[in-house]
């Protein structure tokens, strides 16, 4: 979004009400209005209060459904569908988090997740002599490191320019790391990559099984989430903002926007290195076709469907990418099923440039309840959360 | 619509298998699903969908049912890549509750699904036409079966041939993968023996596009290529390899001159002509079986409706899968029961019936068969096929070597340079 487009969004408070009907968006009233705090005076605990005035229901209502559904559903829709989608969903955040909150369009995130998928196969232990086998406790905690020190190089790299370059150069990045693992035999072994790289057993748990597997996933998914809306709010996420928006002003002011900008990407580093280790365990091995042009375009498919506006727009764009990639083919009995996909996807974009998370905002404009428009800071504030 | 009907069949399956539990047999009638999967995306798209046609006509020449009850065959789609491929059959077997799985298509897709089916000993897995050789020699899985032979074998023949047409010296260009290994592997263990020489290979990526630097290595010296590429890759080789001036020989791998390569619309393809390859198909075979299968495929899937003139390699290897899948299951009478112990002892004992020849399978349920070596020859109507050179019978996947002799293939084993 360009910078007019952003202020006169900021001055009408109607365009962005409909946002705070974002299914679990944690509205940000504490940060917006605190003279208007109805329990300041009862005596109930400090994190009782926040909770009571954030939550609503259907904060309840999705808590609980992903607490349910693996109870639920059978072990394939726990995996294959649910557990994956989180998975994508966790890459996608770290990229709607420099698209959406820095205006950096990074096509290089999937690489970063890449690469700590990597660093899990050849530190750890896999079906491929060349693996070093190092315990996993020493493992994961190098893999995102690598993906950080990656990401933020690709960051300080690329922060310099602008838009389309941004695309550019890390798409540049993006295909040269496919080519290196693809013709580097002697850490990456080459075309076939690595098998057998399975999550550890820890505490008695198997986690490879579906249903812990989920958890372990919800669980990284949820911290990621919530770390975002939190850091979207602190004096750094709110700077960020401000270099979206006017990276010349911000300077003015006496913000270092370059180093902004690559601390965004570190941060990004740290959703997308998670989100490769997770992706390795869950494919039980990585190979340079899991790196491969296709999934880098295929993580801003999912970021754009979902809509870049809220952190919760990654995981919804994951389910319906995930969801279409699984079950076209039964919707089309041919050979043609990839029409399907491609056709959902446009159509999405073509009736909500901002994604499902537009479409649902539009749907809560046309149906819903009449909102009421509160003062403009006040959405301004909504609009960031 | 689907959907309804999904939920429905999975609420069937659901009472069926809770049937199953409390004692009652499963009802007679009820039909078999056998999932398929076969790569209708990415480099090898055209012959996966072939490979596809392959096994329909399996099971359209059993008139759909076995043993009375309906063949239900649900499709599945991958892109060559393991991920991807694990991911579709994971769909097929726990989601779709599929009896048997037949595929994947290519190499390194069948390592990570027979990884894959040891932790599904429910389902039974036959390999569609996926031929490295470690799926079957190394940790081969107890419910993944593989009635083709792989791509050592189908090279068997090869180097003698060479040494008949007087090559001495051979380049090899193969892509960098399971499967090129294992080819290069059958072809150098019996070429270095006849004391033929391989000074120079050359690995390159799958799905390449500029082969120009491998051009430029090939040593004056040599007297011919082998070239191990598939699909689009081997178009492009040779494409560019006319492009330059090149006029060495050349020998084929088995995928190189599949049909889905020899009908590429292009001047080029001519140069193919007088290729010597070796595989588990030859188009001119007079053998009345394999007479017969090919009218049944041409009849089947004319030209104009997407089929080949001749069916390519993948459609007879899926074809072969899949008929032994569906003999097997007349063998036992269709009964699956008892985590499919009878089905799988049929299969082990088999003496399957192929267009080719007979075919056995070893003690890791891996095909014993024959293979051919042929030369391309062009028909009068300006089509490319393969000609019967040498008909080699009963291949095993040691190549009737001794077991501490047999080295598996890799990018350097074996080595005679």
């Amino acid at each position: 979004m360009s910078a007019a487009k952003w202020r006169r969004a900021m001055n009408s408070g109607l365009q962005s009400a409909p946002l705070r009907g974002v299914p679990g968006a944690v509205a940000a009233a504490a940060n917006a209005a605190p003279a208007v705090d109805p329990y300041a005076d009862s005596d109930a605990p400090r994190w009782l209060k926040f909770l009571w005035r954030t939550l609503a229901p259907r904060h309840v209502f999705v808590l609980a459904f992903v607490l349910l559904l693996p109870f639920v559903a059978s072990p394939f829709i726990t995996y294959q569908v649910a557990a994956q989608s989180l998975i994508f969903g966790l890459i996608a955040l770290s990229l709607s988090f420099l698209a959406g909150y820095g205006g950096m369009v990074s096509l290089a995130q999937f690489t970063v997740a890449g690469m700590a998928g990597y660093a899990v196969a050849v530190l750890g232990a896999s079906g491929t002599a060349t693996s070093l086998g190092w315990p996993w406790g020493v493992v994961v905690p190098l893999a995102v490191v690598v993906a950080v020190i990656g990401s933020t190089l690709i960051g300080w790299l690329s922060v310099r320019t602008d838009g389309i370059y941004t695309i550019m150069i890390t798409l540049a990045i993006g295909v040269a790391f496919y080519y290196l693992v693809l013709q580097n035999y002697t850490i990456f072994n080459g075309f076939q990559g690595f098998q057998k790289v399975y999550p550890p057993v820890v505490f008695g748990v198997n986690w490879r099984d579906p249903l812990p597997f989920y958890f372990l996933c919800l669980a990284c998914a949820m911290a990621g989430y919530f770390s975002i809306q939190w850091l979207v709010r602190t004096p750094f996420g709110i700077a960020l903002q401000g270099t979206r928006d006017n990276a010349r002003r911000m300077n003015a002011l006496g913000y270092n926007v370059t180093a902004h900008r690559v601390a965004a990407y570190a941060v990004s580093g740290v959703l997308a290195g998670v989100g490769g280790v997770l992706l390795v365990w869950y494919n039980g091995l990585i190979t340079p076709g899991s790196v491969g042009t296709g999934w880098l375009i295929n993580l801003l498919v999912i970021a754009v469907l979902g809509g870049m506006k809220h952190p919760i727009g990654a995981f919804l764009g994951a389910i319906v990418f995930v969801l279409l990639q699984t079950f076209a083919i039964d919707l089309i009995d041919r050979e043609r099923f990839n029409l399907v996909i491609g056709g959902v996807f446009l159509a999405i974009v073509l009736f909500s440039p901002d994604g499902l998370l537009g479409l649902w905002a539009k749907l809560r404009m046309r149906f819903g309840p009449s909102q009421v428009v509160t003062s403009p800071s006040t959405s301004t504030t909504r609009r960031q959360a | 619509m689907k959907i309804n009907k999904r939920i429905w069949v999975q609420t069937m399956i659901g009472a069926a298998a809770l049937a199953a539990i409390s004692g009652s047999a499963f009802a007679q009638g009820a039909p078999i699903k056998i999932g398929l999967l076969a790569t209708l995306e990415g480099p090898f798209a055209a012959g996966g969908a072939d490979g596809m046609r392959g096994a329909d006509l399996a099971v359209k020449q059993r008139g759909g049912e076995v043993a009375g009850r309906k063949i239900e065959i649900i499709k599945a789609s991958s892109n060559a890549n393991p991920d991807v491929a694990v991911n579709s059959a994971r769909k097929l077997v726990e989601q779709d509750k599929v009896d048997i799985m037949v595929g994947p298509l290519s190499g390194g897709e069948g390592i990570a699904i027979k990884d894959y089916s040891k932790t599904q000993p429910q389902t039974t897995f036959i390999n569609g036409g996926s031929g490295a050789q470690a799926t079957t020699l190394v940790n081969p899985s107890p419910n993944f079966f593989r009635f083709n032979t792989e791509g050592a074998q189908w090279m068997v023949g090869l180097g003698k041939a060479a040494m008949d047409k007087g090559y001495k010296r051979v380049m090899i260009i193969a892509e960098d993968y399971a499967f090129p290994y294992s080819q290069v592997q059958g072809f150098m263990s019996e070429y270095c023996r006849l004391g033929g020489k391989v000074p120079v290979k050359a690995w390159v990526p799958l799905g390449g596009k500029d082969y120009s630097s491998v051009i430029a290595k090939i040593p004056n010296d040599v007297d011919a290529l082998l070239v191990v590429l598939g699909g689009a890759d081997a178009v492009n080789f040779l494409t560019q390899y006319e492009n330059s001036g090149g006029d060495k020989p050349m020998l084929g791998g088995s995928i190189t001159v599949s049909q889905d390569v020899l009908n590429y619309k292009g001047k080029r393809r001519d140069s193919l002509v007088g290729t010597i390859s070796a595989g588990p198909v030859a188009d001119n075979f007079d053998g009345a079986d394999w007479k017969a299968f090919v009218a049944d495929y041409q009849k089947t899937y004319p030209v104009s409706a997407g089929g080949f003139p001749s069916p390519s390699l993948f459609a007879f290897v899926y074809y072969v899968n899949m008929k032994a899948a569906l003999d097997g299951l007349a063998a036992v009478n269709g009964d699956l029961s008892g985590g499919q112990a009878k089905y799988r002892e049929a299969l082990s004992k088999m003496v399957l019936k192929t267009p080719t020849g007979e075919v056995r399978l070893d003690g890791n349920r891996q095909a014993i068969g024959t293979t051919f070596v042929t030369e391309v020859v062009k028909d009068g109507q300006g089509n490319l096929s393969t000609k019967v050179a040498r008909k080699v019978d009963n291949i095993d996947q040691l190549l009737g070597m001794k077991k501490e002799d047999f080295q598996m293939g890799s990018r350097d084993v074996p080595a005679c340079p």
